[in-house]
């Protein structure tokens, strides 16, 4: 398997955007063409570099959105105080330079070999590697038994939402919503906590592989709920992008 | 300042050590909790970078950017090993 290991530092190159998706109200996805791309993993991510006219730089790591063998893309949510993500989300049109290297990142990954069964837990914008894991699972074929839960402020904030709705054939799919629901709503409601933990997650017995993603406080919750349940702290991988974010 | 953790500086980290690091091994030079890199407590205020153990909050490596070059400090840490290195 070629690791980032292998392939030397990193190299700031400018990408071309090939296109830009609304998500929900303020997320979208934005697929980038740059001049080398080695491919990446699932779960992988990427810097963006933007420069200002007196050349003061910001950085930021965005979770790349696609399976590998598909065109590079992130997914992006605008946060109001965000020095990046309000110019990524509502100025950044087609056909645009954006400064970017990548891919980054050995541990937050999964690989068919890896197997399952898959147990991943998204807060908010943490969808967005575990919809390239659940992806690559796809076009792999792999038949390692995935059960998402995906926690979101409402139903409106759901990225992804038409897309993890066609999903079958070994996956399930539920949503916690936190701050209000649908009427009719027969989904999970309020942040998780061991009792969704406990209902939702397999057994530790088929030796699970979990993937957290998401607000630090989620995947603590979540993580530590994990291993409660006896699940093995090797085999349960996080991510935490701070904040309280949405979820 | 809110934490977040090493997965987010793998870019820095290939910047350092010239290969990925998130899913290398570190031990706390204070408690001795080993756990992956990518799984330690990351405070970022630029320009500098604080990595604190996830055991005992001690402080095992800072990097702080300036003038084209990354200072680090590594001196919190008993080891750092890469899975699969001999």
């Amino acid at each position: 398997m070629a690791r980032t290991a292998l392939r030397g530092r990193l190299t700031w190159q400018v990408a071309t955007v090939a296109s830009v998706t609304r998500e929900t109200a303020s997320v979208v996805t934005i697929e980038l063409d740059p001049p080398h791309w080695p491919g990446h993993r699932a779960g992988q991510h990427l810097d963006v570099r933007l420069t200002a006219e007196d050349g003061y730089t910001a950085e930021r790591e965005y979770s790349i959105a696609s399976a590998p063998g598909e065109p590079v893309a992130i997914t992006v949510e605008r946060l109001e105080d965000g020095e990046v993500s309000p110019y990524l989300t509502g100025e950044l049109r087609a056909g645009d330079e954006l400064e970017m290297r990548g891919p980054v990142g050995g541990y937050f990954v999964w690989e068919p070999g890896d197997g399952g069964p898959l147990l991943l837990l998204a807060g908010g914008s943490g969808i967005v590697p575990l919809r390239s894991i659940m992806r690559h699972r796809r076009r792999t074929g792999s038949d390692a038994p995935a059960y998402l839960l995906y926690s979101s402020r409402s139903w409106e904030d759901v990225i992804y939402r038409d897309e993890l709705g066609q999903y079958h054939d070994g996956v399930q799919v539920s949503y916690t919503l936190t701050r209000g629901h649908p009427a009719g709503w027969a989904g999970h409601t309020g942040r998780i906590d061991q009792a969704l933990l406990t209902q939702v997650a397999w057994p530790a017995e088929a030796n699970p592989l979990a993937y957290i993603c998401g607000p630090t406080s989620f995947v603590e919750t979540a993580a530590a709920g994990l291993v409660g349940l006896g699940y093995q702290p090797e085999r349960v991988k996080t991510e935490r992008f701070g904040g309280t974010g949405g979820h | 300042m809110d934490a977040v953790d090493g997965n987010a500086i793998g870019g820095l980290l290939i910047d350092v050590f010239g290969t990925d690091m998130t899913a290398a091994s570190s031990t706390c030079a204070t408690c001795g909790a080993s756990r992956p890199v990518a799984e330690l407590v990351v405070y970022r205020q630029a320009p500098g970078t604080v990595v604190r153990c996830r055991t005992c909050g001690s402080v095992l490596m800072v990097f702080v950017r300036a003038h084209g070059a990354i200072g680090t400090d590594l001196t919190g840490l008993a080891s750092l090993s890469q899975p699969g290195s001999a």
